[in-house]
């Protein structure tokens, strides 16, 4: 009888052992495996100086459309590298550069020169040159990127796409 | 011949002690009610789901899920490889196929009481199933990875940016990055061909299981209420008393359905061909006008007229809500009565929910909200309406199109329909009220004091002010003397 006991034992010894094992195992195995999942989150700021080109492509009074380079993009990027925005350029080094997503659900919005508006096509937002919220459902004005003037060159600081959570400004 | 055959098959079966489980389950007995043609959309979804992950396979042996290539891959498939333009469409519309059924299945059971005790967790994964199937239907659009993908991740990273502090942190995780690019699709792709696929495969395991074990669902008689002391009793007193084997009995009408939907989707793929890509995924090329696929028209359409002002509340704490009461369903109303007869409470949901999303899916179609972007240099003015107009009403006329007006407000049926027509403007609107909505703006029109020059202004009311039908007089401002028919 005492002997059976001994055994039934070992027994729950080596299954709780195994148990004990198997857990630290999962646990230690879950560090990598969430570690690389949520990498991207991890980073809080993705955010870096780009040019955009010298201070004779933005004529004084207007709008124009640019176009940077993901300063974060990967080989495999392809197209999806190219980044637009809108820059319009008031009067000397005074600039408003203005992220092409709409405040509302991140469409591409598109500049009218004659009517002085930026459109979107997806829901039917509105602002106007200055990007105030004309129209529309989108809660804010357009998106901002800070920008600064070196050397007879435009650049922003770019980077991250602009999003109610994190506007950049 | 046969003997040798009969032997082959009587080894095979020692060793593999199949039959008989086969056997149990291909003739397990169903209540005779339920071997009817209602009960066949929850097959038929699955043989689609089946022949999904076939052409899934065949397109991933092409396809290539880099941000780089993609595009070129879907090109290639439609255009170079034999049969891959069939494929791609059999896919496509395999998926638009897969949802529609999964939804009438869905109703079905509802409709049914099917979800009550003891089927509350087949019902819930079903739900699951449902997450899953619309998942799916999402993440292959990304695959297909065209402008409507990338401004498609650009919608969903902007509604997942406005959950409070941590927004920005969960659009990162979901783009594998801090914007749309080559991890974006890389992580879409592993969710789309294998987390996804997973999932989906382990609950259709479930929930045939579940209908296996507890049986299928009794055709709902009003006044045969469910309670959970008696209702297992009486179902199998129906099944021993009323039964009949779920082969051939049922699954005859399983079989001739899911073949009519197979033939079907073999049709339809050929006539309609593949589903896209449209233009490449540059983000450059903005003269695009995004729009999700059918499935998702309707969300498309709610995030369009929600007010504004409610709108961060609702796409945060919606889903989760309509989710959790879809979860919650057969907790909530366990018992009771099953037939729709006696529910007219759920037919009005279901009614409801179908005219809602239905309703927002057609406006989805032509999205009046959206200015139409190429209305004020494409369409024409219509002749009635310069005809016999003064130079001044002209150049008001030129600056209709020139100021980009009619993108959003139309003229002879052509134009936008954000804005109310111009055709009868000046029966609504006096003069003055005209330059002062001009000028200001108000309502949804933005202010074009500033981009007007007075001469402009003057034009513009002009032509506005000759708006108005023949024999219908323009709006007047009643505290003056009324203008002289002859003037008109």
């Amino acid at each position: 009888m005492e002997q059976l006991t001994e055994k039934t034992t070992r027994r729950t010894f080596l299954f709780r052992l195994g148990i004990a094992i198997n857990a630290i195992a999962v646990a230690l195995f879950a560090i990598p495996i969430l570690g690389y999942v949520l990498s991207p989150a991890r980073r809080f700021t993705w955010l870096d100086w780009i040019p955009l080109g010298p201070l004779t492509d933005y004529p004084e009074h207007q709008t124009r459309l640019a176009e940077y380079v993901n300063p974060f993009k990967k080989a495999w990027d392809g197209e999806t590298a190219k980044i637009p925005c809108w820059v319009r350029r008031l009067a000397g080094d005074e600039f408003q550069v203005f992220a092409i997503n709409c405040t509302h659900l991140g469409c591409p919005v598109r500049w009218f020169a004659e009517s002085e508006l930026f459109m979107c096509p997806c829901h039917g937002g509105v602002f106007y040159s200055d990007g105030r919220h004309a129209s529309g459902p989108p809660p804010r004005a357009l998106y901002q990127y800070k920008y600064k003037v070196e050397a007879g060159q435009l650049w922003v600081r770019a980077g991250e796409l602009p999003t109610l959570g994190k506007p950049q400004v | 011949m046969i003997n040798a055959l009969k032997s082959v098959g009587r080894w095979l079966d020692a060793r593999l002690q199949l039959g008989q489980t086969i056997a149990d389950v291909a003739e397990h007995l169903v209540p005779r009610s339920s071997a009817s043609w209602w009960y066949v959309f929850g097959s038929a979804t699955l043989v689609v789901f089946i022949l999904q992950v076939v052409t899934g396979i065949c397109l991933a042996t092409v396809y290539t899920p880099a941000a780089d290539r993609a595009w070129d891959s879907l090109i290639y498939l439609n255009y170079h490889q034999p049969l891959g333009w069939y494929l791609r469409a059999l896919h496509g519309w395999g998926s638009n196929f897969m949802v529609a059924l999964m939804f009438v299945h869905m109703i079905q059971v509802f409709l049914f009481g099917a979800y009550k005790y003891p089927r509350e967790l087949t019902w819930v994964a079903g739900c699951v199933l449902l997450l899953c199937t619309l998942g799916m239907a999402f993440t292959g659009q990304v695959l297909r990875f065209d402008q409507n993908a990338y401004w498609g991740l650009g919608i969903g990273a902007s509604i997942a940016g406005r959950t409070p502090i941590i927004g920005f942190k969960i659009v990162h995780l979901i783009l594998g990055g801090p914007i749309i690019a080559g991890e974006t699709l890389s992580r879409f792709f592993a969710l789309h061909v294998f987390v996804i696929p997973g999932l989906l495969i382990a609950f259709v395991g479930l929930h045939l299981y579940l209908v296996l074990r507890l049986g299928i669902n009794e055709w709902p008689m009003p006044g045969r209420i469910v309670r959970r002391n008696t209702y297992l009793a009486q179902y199998h007193e129906l099944v021993s008393a009323d039964g009949e084997p779920f082969f051939p009995f049922a699954a005859q009408k399983d079989l001739v359905f899911a073949g009519l939907i197979i033939l079907s989707l073999l049709v339809v793929a050929a006539v309609a061909g593949p589903i896209g890509p449209n233009g490449q995924p540059d983000p450059t090329i903005i003269e695009t006008v995004p729009r999700p696929d059918f499935f998702f028209l309707w969300l498309f359409s709610l995030f369009a007229l929600l007010p504004p002002w409610t709108e961060t509340f609702l796409m945060l704490t919606g889903p989760v809500a309509v989710i959790g009461l879809l979860f919650a369903l057969p907790f909530i109303s366990g018992t009771g009565e099953k037939s729709w007869r006696r529910r007219p409470f759920s037919v009005v949901i279901v009614i409801l929910a179908v005219t809602i999303i239905g309703t927002l899916t057609w406006l989805g179609t032509f999205s009046p909200w959206s200015p139409v972007m190429d209305a004020w240099s494409a369409a024409p003015t219509p002749v009635d309406y310069v005809k016999g107009r003064t130079p001044l009403e002209l150049q008001g006329a030129l600056l209709v199109q020139s100021k980009q007006c009619r993108n959003c407000h139309s003229l002879g049926d052509m134009g936008g329909m954000r804005g109310p027509a111009l055709d009868d403007t000046a029966t609504r609107l006096t003069r003055d009220q005209i330059v002062r909505q001009i000028i200001q703006g108000g309502g949804n029109m933005p202010a074009y004091g500033k981009n007007l020059t007075p001469a402009e202004v003057n034009a513009l009311v002009a032509f506005l002010a000759t708006m108005h039908p023949r024999g219908e007089p323009p709006a007047r401002d009643s505290a003056r003397p009324a203008v002289p028919a002859s003037s008109n």
